[in-house]
């Protein structure tokens, strides 16, 4: 099975019209052409590229990552001696990818590297994660390397970007027990170490995603005497060099393939990535866009997986003499379920797009900025709504553990929370809604869609024409919302609702521009234009009533 | 320890896990066109031996050989990115219709072609055809020992393989002088996937098409001309009975058994 040939939306979304610029942009219009025997000449070849490694990812997404998901999760990783252990199908799964010559995907050529766009990342982030999500953690951590790439000097880059390629795990840690969403209170300490003139770290992290790692990257508190943000620098720590002890690993509800540590720091040896004190306000922020796009990634291959377990069961289970996916009840639940993932796919391969098209524009980058909490925060709370659904379709048996539902459900709670909760989303979203700049997108979306023709079942006529209303009375909820004498606290209360409306009409929008190319997104189209009225409905009535 | 020259035989196959309605034409025979076609898994076993003798010993090469329509240019490209050093094709209307004494003879020749080899890695058989012919018939007509259902590349030196072949009650252990030829079975470790880097490197490099004038041949031994197996009738079997008959464990039981297999045209 090609968990990438299999579902032609990913072939659509690499064909999109702006993967051309994104292909020009990345490959800097084609500079290593003819000068390195993997650099593409043009951007059909670039996409061509993008599409063949897909179509591997998804050979060995489908034949070896999603058949060990299910004893990886009832294994689970095992700590011996102060090491993790992985579960035997992650082992099978990483030697897979390296040997594939997968890791590194965005990075240069230089290093290895495939120098692929973001869009290419987050696809194969999604097409791994309908496999098994927990081992798209692992995968996932690899855009570690894209903050070394970016920020850290050329000697360490030119040491450890290489050994990515050949199958360096990374991780991420930030989390400490008392510095969970608020990062400004880590504690962890680097001191500089005049003797052996190097960094040492010492303290202690928790919850670390993958914390056995070969390559960390660790903030910590190098300047002596903060309590802030300002205080903090980033650390690139090689476990060869010893100095840390996992002290426990976590048991999990869910990705239990994936190993959630707790590290024991003592004189580790470091070394600073780019410059003190940004650690938290820039190196982080910066991966840490990247990774709310990642969980993006994998709650949509969560919805993806959910979907077809859903349909593929009601297409089997017979109930009073006929399957039950002929029942309205059960058509509803699969249909929702298809238009989430649809409306979650097409607003992620958006972003990555502007992500893609940063460098060439300060309006694509702050683009880029807004989408990215929209994209976390309605794609994780999509994927365990479709993982809920799913247990609904197979019924009581659903509820057994014979089923991959159960597992789905499990997995899919993390992704409303860890890179930031949806709460959180919510308030980096706050930016994009209170200036303006969500309702000026959707007014480019507006005038790019003119006027769609008729389209098979689906009325696209009709779809604009809801999604037209439901920004207008969106724009009137604003102002009640806003009032004079409306309260920050009110405000708040009403935050989540009207992102969620702006993100009903974004999508809404986006899967009408899908459609008009390609009408099997149609349907989902309706069914986002329908939602889109009545959640700014709903939005509305809960305003008028605070 | 010297460097092999490696040569991996190998077929381009429907893809019998993808089988539409219109696999078969009303004659009775494969319509080639409406079937995708994959890397015959067998061979596809074959080559990743090759390529974990080639990684083995330092410098040495493997090419991979097939017979068939141009298409089957595609599993060159594939043995390619996944480590093999070239191929070629043989494709000519002059092969078409080989049964499997003309196609090891074309084969044949094809290996002799790329002068001294020092194993020649083959699947035990095909899986639209299950003859498990060619491979042994090549190894005739070159004059080299034989290792037939290998499911483990166990040790080598400069002059022989060590190899674990599968039998019907366990396994045995063999040893063989180079050059030889070995067929490989499913048991076999599973073909490394294909490496991004090279797909990325040599995906767009033409794969080499000989035909019959390219390599040293006589033309009456190919194709048709050259195979004496004549298709007379193919029969679909159908099996229509759809309960359960219970036959006794006993001679007679299975004497009655047999029978009616036999009158069914499935033995």
């Amino acid at each position: 099975m090609n968990f990438y040939k299999d579902n032609p939306s990913l072939s659509f979304y690499l064909h999109h019209c702006d993967m051309e610029q994104v292909a020009n942009t990345r490959e800097r219009n084609y500079a290593e052409a003819g000068k390195h025997p993997e650099a593409p000449g043009d951007a059909q070849a670039a996409i061509g590229q993008y599409e063949a490694v897909m179509s591997l990812l998804g050979e060995i997404a489908g034949d070896v990552i999603a058949p060990n998901a299910a004893a990886v999760d009832a294994e689970g990783p095992k700590l011996e001696g102060g090491r993790i252990r992985y579960a035997a199908g992650t082992r099978r799964n990483l030697d897979a990818l390296v040997q594939s010559g997968l890791y590194g995907m965005t990075l240069d050529r230089k290093y290895n590297g495939l120098n692929f766009p973001r869009v290419a990342a987050v696809m194969a982030a999604e097409i791994i994660a309908r496999a098994d999500v927990g081992f798209a953690t692992i995968w996932g951590l690899q855009d570690c390397a894209d903050t070394i790439q970016q920020f850290a000097s050329e000697q360490i880059k030119d040491k450890y970007l290489p050994r990515i390629y050949r199958g360096a795990t990374c991780s991420m840690d930030l989390t400490e027990p008392d510095a969970g969403s608020d990062l400004q209170s880590v504690r962890l300490k680097a001191s500089y170490d005049e003797a052996s003139k190097c960094w040492r770290l010492n303290g202690v992290k928790r919850f670390i995603t993958n914390g056995d790692a070969d390559l960390h990257l660790v903030l910590a508190r190098s300047e002596e005497g903060t309590n802030d943000g300002r205080g903090l620098s980033y650390f690139l720590f090689d476990r060869a060099d010893g100095g840390m002890t996992v002290r426990r690993i976590e048991n999990k509800m869910g990705i239990k393939g994936s190993p959630t540590a707790e590290l024991q720091f003592t004189n580790a040896p470091c070394q600073l990535i780019g410059e003190r004190r940004l650690g938290l306000i820039k190196y982080v922020m910066s991966l840490m866009n990247g990774a709310r796009l990642g969980v993006g990634a994998q709650s949509i291959g969560l919805c993806e997986a959910a979907c077809r377990e859903a349909v593929a069961y009601a297409a089997s289970r017979e109930q009073f003499g006929k399957t039950i996916d002929n029942f309205v009840a059960v058509q509803d639940l699969l249909t929702a379920m298809r238009a989430r993932t649809d409306g979650a796919r097409s607003l992620m391969y958006e972003t990555a797009r502007y992500v893609d098209l940063s460098s060439t524009s300060k309006q694509a980058s702050r683009t880029a900025d807004i989408l990215t909490p929209l994209v976390k925060l309605n794609a994780s709370e999509f994927a365990n709504r479709n993982a809920y659904d799913c247990i609904q379709v197979h019924g009581g048996s659903g509820f057994m553990k014979e089923y991959a539902c159960e597992r789905l459900y499990r997995d899919a709670r993390i992704l409303s929370i860890y890179e930031g909760t949806s709460q959180l989303q919510v308030v980096a979203a706050m930016k994009g809604l209170v200036s303006g700049a969500y309702l000026k997108l959707i007014e480019e979306y507006d005038a790019k869609v003119g006027m769609p023709a008729e389209n098979g079942e689906v009325n696209l006529q009709c779809c604009l024409s809801m999604l037209r209303d439901a920004t207008a009375a969106y724009k009137s909820l604003y102002i009640m919302a806003t009032v004079d004498g409306t309260s920050t606290l009110l405000f708040e209360h009403n935050a989540r609702n009207l992102i969620e409306s702006l993100s009903y009409i974004i999508m809404g929008y986006l899967l009408l521009l899908d459609a008009q190319r390609d009408s099997s997104f149609a349907a989902s189209c309706n069914y986002w234009a329908r939602h889109s009225l009545a959640k700014v409905a709903y939005s509305s009535a809960m305003v008028n009533n605070i | 320890m010297k460097a092999l020259k490696i040569a991996v035989l190998a077929k381009q196959v429907p893809d019998t896990h993808n089988v539409g309605a219109d696999a078969m034409n009303a004659d009775g025979t494969i319509n080639r066109a409406a079937l995708p076609t994959v890397f015959n898994p067998e061979d596809l076993k074959a080559l990743e031996m090759a390529l974990q003798l080639k990684e083995e010993v330092e410098g040495s090469t493997v090419t991979v050989i097939t017979m068939g329509p141009p298409r089957a240019a595609e599993i060159i490209r594939d043995a390619r990115n996944r480590g093999a050093d070239d191929g070629f094709v043989l494709s000519d209307m002059r092969f078409a219709g080989a049964d499997t004494l003309a196609t090891s003879y074309a084969l044949s020749c094809a290996v002799q072609s790329l002068g001294a080899v020092d194993v020649i890695f083959c699947g035990r058989q095909a899986i639209d055809g299950d003859t498990a012919q060619v491979g042994p018939q090549v190894a005739e007509k070159l004059s080299m020992p034989q290792v037939t259902y290998a499911e483990l590349l166990m040790e080598h030196d400069d002059k022989t393989l060590t190899i674990q072949r599968r039998l019907e009650r366990g396994t045995e252990v063999v040893r063989v002088q180079m050059p030889a030829l070995v067929t490989v079975t499913s048991a076999a470790t599973d073909c490394r996937y294909p490496n991004a880097h090279r797909m990325l490197r040599y995906g767009n490099n033409e794969v080499t098409v000989h035909s019959a004038d390219d390599i040293e041949t006589d033309l009456s031994r190919l194709g048709l001309s050259g195979s004496p197996t004549k298709v007379k009738r193919i029969e679909n079997v159908v099996l229509a009975h759809k309960e359960a008959e219970q036959v006794t464990p006993t001679e007679e039981g299975l004497g009655r058994l047999a029978q009616t297999l036999i009158s069914e045209h499935i033995l």
